[in-house]
């Protein structure tokens, strides 16, 4: 299992960076993450989102989909996409310190 | 009198369901009704055909009522609501019905105008889809005009019925223009918002590799935000365009619309978020959901429906006579890909397990992830099969519930 250290504590993470353990998460470490991909300032809008993916995560043991953040999370798709630009529901996830949403297939 | 069951839907879950309960128990132990708003059945798994004129749309169709046994009620009703408190559902033009047991099964609706632009100008022109018979035999016709330029295969997200079916599309509309003479004209693209050609990465790794072969250009990451049908472009909402002549786009899916209107009954998008492995719902132990309608991280295709639908009979019954339930559905998923030229290949999978080679349904079999001719007869006669087996609540000898593990080489991603 791989690992990463985030705000010097290391976090087991799965092959792509995801965290494998939400518990371990500190918002820190999600500033760490998030300067990573390139998201240099978090804003209330980004940590809207943030916390939403983590509480969704905590009850349905997933993260939801870029459709799922645009009609619950109170932020717009078309916004999510200038919050995070590479994929909203991956990158957030991967800064909400939350195992990557499972794709229904 | 014994207990009511009502089933919501009579498609491909719904009618197996209550012809599966029929079987296990008397009238008098059991009244069955099925409620649904229209009398047309469609075999789903046809309407892939249709575009390239190898199906022909009125043989896809059938009476909803006729596929049930003897001893099923069948009431054709628009649905207003379900009140989960007075276990009643309650009809758009009046009437209502009371259940003991509560069976959502009314599948997945297209929602096309929830995409920008999908709708507008172009649509049904040059912007179809085959996920309904009016698009596919629109389709059809869209094709047989075609005589060149870039057709772009999009699905705009997941989660959509038969996640395989763009990929097949794709892959036959490859054969078609090379059996037209007319290949080296047509540019095509498949666009997917998911990060590969499927989410598991073995088959993934499969279908890209026969994208390349097939020279169809893979678009990954591509959530469709706008369609531009007059200037011929698919806009991602990361600002990525797709030109094209035709696009082929499969419309965002939702549950039925009822079900946004019943407290307590429908995720966000209108899915029921059954237990994935009970089909129960979560403190409405009278309350199941099966199939397209089941808000689970399964695929949405018959033979999904089809695996559940053992575990939910059995759960039915152990609820009604007051047990603990034990039926475990495990996500189990089978689909035929075609791939065009008269091959398809087979994969098995299910929620834990990703599709994997070897052979099915145990070490002699039909070979998984490679294609063959013997699959794709496979294929053909499923619709038979579907019509006089598996509707009529059939099992098929050494085909069960549980993924078989039998015949299966794991390999590393």
């Amino acid at each position: 299992m791989p690992t990463a250290t985030y705000d010097g504590t290391l976090v087991p993470v799965d092959d792509e960076g995801f965290f494998t353990e939400p518990e371990r998460w500190t918002e820190p470490m999600g500033e760490q993450i998030a300067k990573e991909l390139g998201i240099d300032t978090l804003t209330d809008r980004h940590w809207t989102v943030i916390r939403f993916m983590r509480e969704q995560y905590a009850a349905k043991g997933t993260g939801p989909t870029v459709r799922v953040l645009g009609k619950t999370s109170g932020v717009s798709v078309k916004e999510l996409y200038q919050l995070f630009p590479k994929g909203p529901a991956k990158t957030a996830a991967k800064i909400a310190g939350i195992p990557k949403p499972r794709g229904c297939i | 009198m014994g207990k009511h069951i009502v089933i919501l839907g009579s498609g491909t879950a719904g009618t197996m369901t209550a012809n599966r309960l029929r079987r296990a128990y008397d009238e008098s132990e059991l009244r069955i009704t099925v409620v649904d708003q229209d009398d047309s059945h469609v075999y789903q798994p046809g309407l892939l055909f249709v575009p390239f004129g190898l199906a022909q749309p009125h043989a896809l169709v059938r009476s909803r009522p006729h596929q049930l046994h003897d001893g099923v009620d069948y009431r054709r009703a628009r649905i207003d609501r379900v009140d989960l408190d007075a276990r009643t559902v309650y009809f758009a033009v009046g009437g209502w019905i009371a259940y003991d047991v509560l069976v959502v099964a009314t599948g997945a609706r297209l929602l096309p105008e929830e995409t920008e632009g999908l709708t507008g100008p172009g649509w049904g022109e040059n912007v179809l889809t085959f996920y309904d018979l009016p698009g596919a035999v629109g389709l059809h016709h869209a094709l047989e005009r075609f005589e060149g330029g870039r057709v772009v295969v999009d699905v705009a997200d997941m989660p959509v019925k038969c996640p395989v079916a763009p990929l097949e599309f794709a892959f036959l509309a490859d054969w078609y223009f090379q059996r037209r003479g007319i290949r080296d004209r047509v540019e095509l693209t498949y666009a997917t918002p998911l990060d590969g050609a499927f989410t598991k990465p073995v088959a993934a790794k499969a279908l890209s590799g026969l994208l390349e072969r097939k020279g169809i250009e893979l678009v990954t990451e591509f959530t469709l935000g706008e369609v531009d049908g007059k200037g011929g472009r698919l806009v991602s909402y990361d600002e990525r365009e797709v030109p094209f002549d035709l696009a082929v786009v499969v419309p965002l899916h939702g549950g039925a619309e009822y079900v946004e209107r019943s407290p307590g009954l429908g995720d966000e998008l209108g899915f029921v978020p059954v237990d994935p492995h009970t089909l129960q719902l979560p403190d409405r132990p009278e309350v199941f959901a099966i199939g397209d309608a089941a808000g689970l991280s399964a695929s949405k295709a018959g033979s999904v429906a089809h695996f559940e639908g053992e575990v939910l009979v059995r759960n039915i019954g152990r609820f009604l006579a007051g047990q603990p339930l034990d039926g475990s559905f495990d996500g189990h998923a089978n689909c035929f890909v075609e791939t065009g030229f008269h091959r398809a290949l087979l994969i098995d999978f299910n929620y834990d397990t990703e599709p994997l080679p070897g052979h099915f349904p145990g070490p002699v079999g039909l070979p998984l992830m490679k294609e063959s001719h013997a699959a794709h007869l496979g294929k053909l006669a499923f619709e038979w099969l579907y019509w006089h087996s598996l509707l009529p609540g059939r099992e098929l000898p050494g085909i069960g519930s549980a993924m078989p593990e039998r015949g299966k080489i794991h390999l590393p991603a």
